[in-house]
């Protein structure tokens, strides 16, 4: 790339210290590293790494708790961590931008989007109000937003998530600054989505010679939209060099390992499973309506003649968007919504229809481990409590409970001394595996995982993934695994069903349906995801 | 198998340390330090009122009616013996002595207080579990509250007061009814949130019984807003008290309460202001202290207030 230009960006040396008593002196250690014009540079680390540290010392972002000690961070020539605050707020929008990961939380609510792009105009340049609308309706086809006209005078909850993503952009963009930081812009975003956000980031930059520093977990993303890759760890960059070198041929075992850990697009070769049929449903509907019965108001119908089956030790995907339904239908399986109609097998039983009452005894077969492994154990309750307290629930005794609860921890991973600790004394990967062992204390015939790997660091995803698949060989359970994550769903399941807007679309064995998908949403859904060129993982496959 | 490591904050640790830990934060607040200090002083006061050289605070003298504070006179005892007695606050229109009136009506005062404080958020937190987690309740009772709070307190203290005859019972009973609705909407917003929990669902699909499941997950999580609610329920619980015996519908006059006292010196107030400035500084006082208090408490108990460090 343009690596004989003077870089838009040069960190040299960038240290941020921590304050006293947290797990490690420095928030970033002597990094060092450059963005060139017209050059996209991705930072790419797990969770507290340090990568929106060292984004947001460039900004002048930093919360107040964080001081850089030592380095320099040039901006064109200039020293921003040495700037006034005036000049830095100079710098902010005309020379520098940044884009945020939460499109929702970025915007003001109660302010049309047009006005918070001719904000920026209003503040850093003298324009009439006529020549600003003029620019601000520009800078909006240029991230080609529909009918900027009439988006202009749109407030943020009337557009969608991508158009929003697209309006941050664009009040980024407006004063063409030289740098753009872009702070995992798009996980939040669904898949499709993700895609033309990368493609709409790409372009603008490479017509406008915008230095990019993109900051990301996402190796799909990195190989998809970086020139360069800065890979760090604990505040420390272990890795740094052009994209095709840091994927083919990382050099750190830090970096092979990471690159390892991203479950490859290629699903591996796998056995029908024959065993009985654990659960089934047939004609599953769920709609939601609002407003009273005189005054109907929006009716949504988030799952629609919903007919899955899966058998003993079989995995059953279920992937979709964000709003396919594909919670709703866990939800639905596991009684924590009542269908609208349809009904739920669960051996010769339909608990679709049981009162809360007859419900209780049919609980234990079907257990769920939820996304959020930070909101998912009750912070005041010893993670021992959490386990037995479902066993407890159907009569078992305290000390057997807590044998099974011991042998249960030993068989995640943990060691059942632990037993007697807070969910905030574990990290998330630690919680998901106990979210886990809470589930199998149930003796359960079906685990459903609702994006339970989705909020991990991608090594720890292996891991839980890993686990998931071991338990369930091992008690020959059902697995019913709902999931965004086109990765994570070949590498673990036997079949996958793909929905939208609350319907099965495709519906087969994996292998077949990502060899050869036959619905045009499911092709739209395997060509939208990041990464398809680089084939990752050869080392995760967990079959 | 590998185990990622153990995180830094695992060094941290048992519940009884969190407990001391918070209990710390509250000693270097000093909203709550003095707040608790103060309150403590006026329980303190009421408890020992026989032993703080006062006389009998409805003991009537028509000799010795209106005097300014500092007025002595001498009191004769049964057995002949006489001794000298200083009206520190002097007396009111009936020659009560005002200091023993004051200082025994800080039992009445906070009594009333401390109790209504405790049924409000009692009541209402039963109420509000039942409101936040059964769905078809959820309508009826709050329209029910939303009724309640349509109506002034003071309007519907009066006409509580006015069904019975008047007395402490019948006060309590006025003063905590309209403070339930505000307790049960705290209670029932709080559960409308933890209910949505993923924690809240996993022990639904483990089978945990509805009451075991409000009382073991959802209830904890009102605590500390509750604590703090009670504390502003008390303050205002003493005021209103104050308020309804001011208006003559309270406390019989013959028992001393802070408004009962301000209530007899109201017609003489420009000649002899001693009859309500001294319980007026007491109750304003108590009020500012439990207020302070109640504020403390939040900004330490509930983190969403909580200082930046």
């Amino acid at each position: 790339m343009a690596d004989t230009a003077a870089p838009v960006l040069a960190i040299e040396g960038l240290t941020v210290a921590l304050p006293m008593g947290a797990d490690r002196t420095n928030a970033v250690e002597a990094v060092s590293f450059s963005v060139g014009p017209g050059e996209i540079v991705c930072v790419v680390g797990e969770s507290g790494s340090g990568k929106s540290v060292t984004a947001h010392s460039v900004m002048g972002l930093l919360p107040r708790e964080l001081q850089a000690t030592a380095g320099e961070v040039v901006l064109q020539g200039e020293d921003v961590l040495k700037a006034t605050t005036a000049r830095r707020r100079q710098l902010r929008g005309t020379r520098m931008a940044m884009i945020f990961q939460e499109p929702m939380t970025a915007l003001n609510p109660v302010m049309t989007v047009g006005d918070q792009i001719a904000e920026v105009l209003e503040i850093h340049a003298d324009l009439s109000q006529a020549d600003r609308r003029q620019r601000v309706l520009e800078i909006m086809r240029a991230v080609q937003l529909p009918g900027p006209e009439r988006l202009i005078g749109a407030y943020p909850h009337q557009i969608s998530g991508g158009q929003r993503q697209r309006i941050m952009i664009a009040a980024a963009l407006v004063l063409d600054p030289a740098l753009l930081i872009a702070d995992e812009p798009t996980t939040a975003l669904d898949v499709t989505t993700q895609a033309q956000i990368l493609k709409l980031i790409r372009e603008l930059q490479g017509r406008r010679g915008t230095g990019v520093l993109f900051i990301t977990h996402d190796f799909g993303v990195v190989a998809e939209i970086a020139h360069r890759v800065v890979v760090m760890q604990s505040g420390r960059v272990v890795e740094a060099g052009a994209t095709a070198d840091i994927l083919r041929r990382p050099r750190s075992d830090y970096t092979r390992m990471l690159i390892a850990s991203v479950p490859s697009l290629k699903p591996p070769p796998r056995a029908p499973k024959t065993g009985t049929v654990a659960v089934q449903t047939v004609g599953l509907s769920k709609t939601y309506r609002s407003g009273s019965f005189l005054f109907p108001g929006r009716v949504v119908r988030a799952a629609r003649d919903v007919a899955l089956e899966v058998r003993r030790g079989e995995t059953v995907g279920i992937v979709g968007e964000s709003g396919s339904g594909k919670s709703t239908v866990a939800r639905c399986i596991a009684r924590l919504v009542e269908p609208t109609s349809g009904a739920v097998r669960i051996g010769d039983i339909d608990v679709a229809r049981l009162s809360e009452r007859h419900l209780r005894a049919h609980r234990r077969h079907v257990q769920i481990v939820f996304q959020d492994p930070y909101r998912s154990l009750n912070p005041r309750r010893t993670v021992g409590a959490s386990i037995v307290e479902g066993p407890m629930n159907f009569g078992l005794e305290a000390a057997e409970a807590k044998k099974r609860a011991s042998r249960l921890m030993a068989l995640v991973g943990l060691s059942p001394e632990v037993l007697d600790r807070y969910p905030h004394q574990f990290s998330g990967g630690q919680r998901q595996r106990i979210a886990i062992a809470r589930a199998l204390a149930m003796e359960p015939q079906l685990l459903i995982a609702d994006e339970a790997v989705s909020a991990l660091d991608v090594s720890v995803q292996a891991q839980v993934l890993k686990l998931l698949d071991d338990v369930r060989q091992r008690f020959d359970l059902a697995l019913l695994f709902i999931t965004h994550d086109l990765r994570v769903a070949a590498q673990i399941c036997d079949r996958i069903a793909v929905m939208q807007q609350g319907l099965v679309v495709e519906q087969g064995p994996t292998a077949q349906v990502f060899a050869a998908p036959r619905h045009a949403y499911t092709r739209a859904l395997f060509e939208a995801a990041p990464g398809r060129t680089v084939d990752f993982g050869a080392a995760t496959t967990p079959a | 198998m590998t185990i990622e490591a153990l995180p830094g904050e695992l060094a941290r640790a048992s519940p009884a340390a969190r407990r001391r830990g918070t209990l710390r934060a509250l000693a270097r607040n000093p909203s709550v330090v003095i707040g608790a200090v103060i309150v403590a002083f006026l329980a303190l006061v009421g408890l020992l009122a026989p032993l703080l050289g006062t006389i009998d605070p409805s003991e009537i003298n028509p000799a010795f009616r209106n005097k300014r504070p500092g007025a002595e006179r001498t009191i004769r005892e049964s057995d002949g013996k006489e001794t000298a007695f200083v009206h520190r606050f002097g007396t009111d229109s009936l020659g009560r002595d005002v200091y023993s009136r004051v200082v025994y009506g800080a039992r009445v005062s906070l009594l009333i207080g401390v109790t209504v404080a405790v049924l409000a958020v009692g009541i209402g937190l039963f109420i509000g579990l039942i409101a936040g987690y059964i769905r078809w309740a959820d309508g009826v009772v709050m329209r029910t509250m939303d009724g309640l709070m349509a109506i002034p307190a003071i309007l519907l203290a009066m006409g509580v007061v006015s069904l019975s005859r008047a007395g402490l019972v019948a006060v309590i009973i006025a003063i905590v009814v309209p403070d339930i609705p505000r307790v049960v909407r705290l209670v029932r917003a709080t559960v409308l949130t933890i209910r949505e929990e993923p924690y809240v669902e996993a022990a639904i699909t483990v089978g945990t019984p509805t009451p075991t499941l409000l009382v073991r997950h959802v209830l904890p999580n009102t605590v500390a807003p509750l604590i703090v609610q009670g504390t502003f329920i008390c303050a205002s619980a003493i005021l209103i008290e104050a308020i309804l015996s001011f208006l003559g519908i309270g406390i019989p006059p013959e028992t001393p309460t802070w408004g009962n006292i301000m209530a007899e010196g109201r017609p003489l107030f420009r000649v002899y202001p001693h009859n309500i400035f001294y319980p007026g500084v007491c109750l304003a006082m108590a009020v500012l202290a439990i207020n302070m208090l109640g504020d403390g408490l939040r900004d330490t108990l509930d983190p969403r207030f909580a200082k930046r460090v």
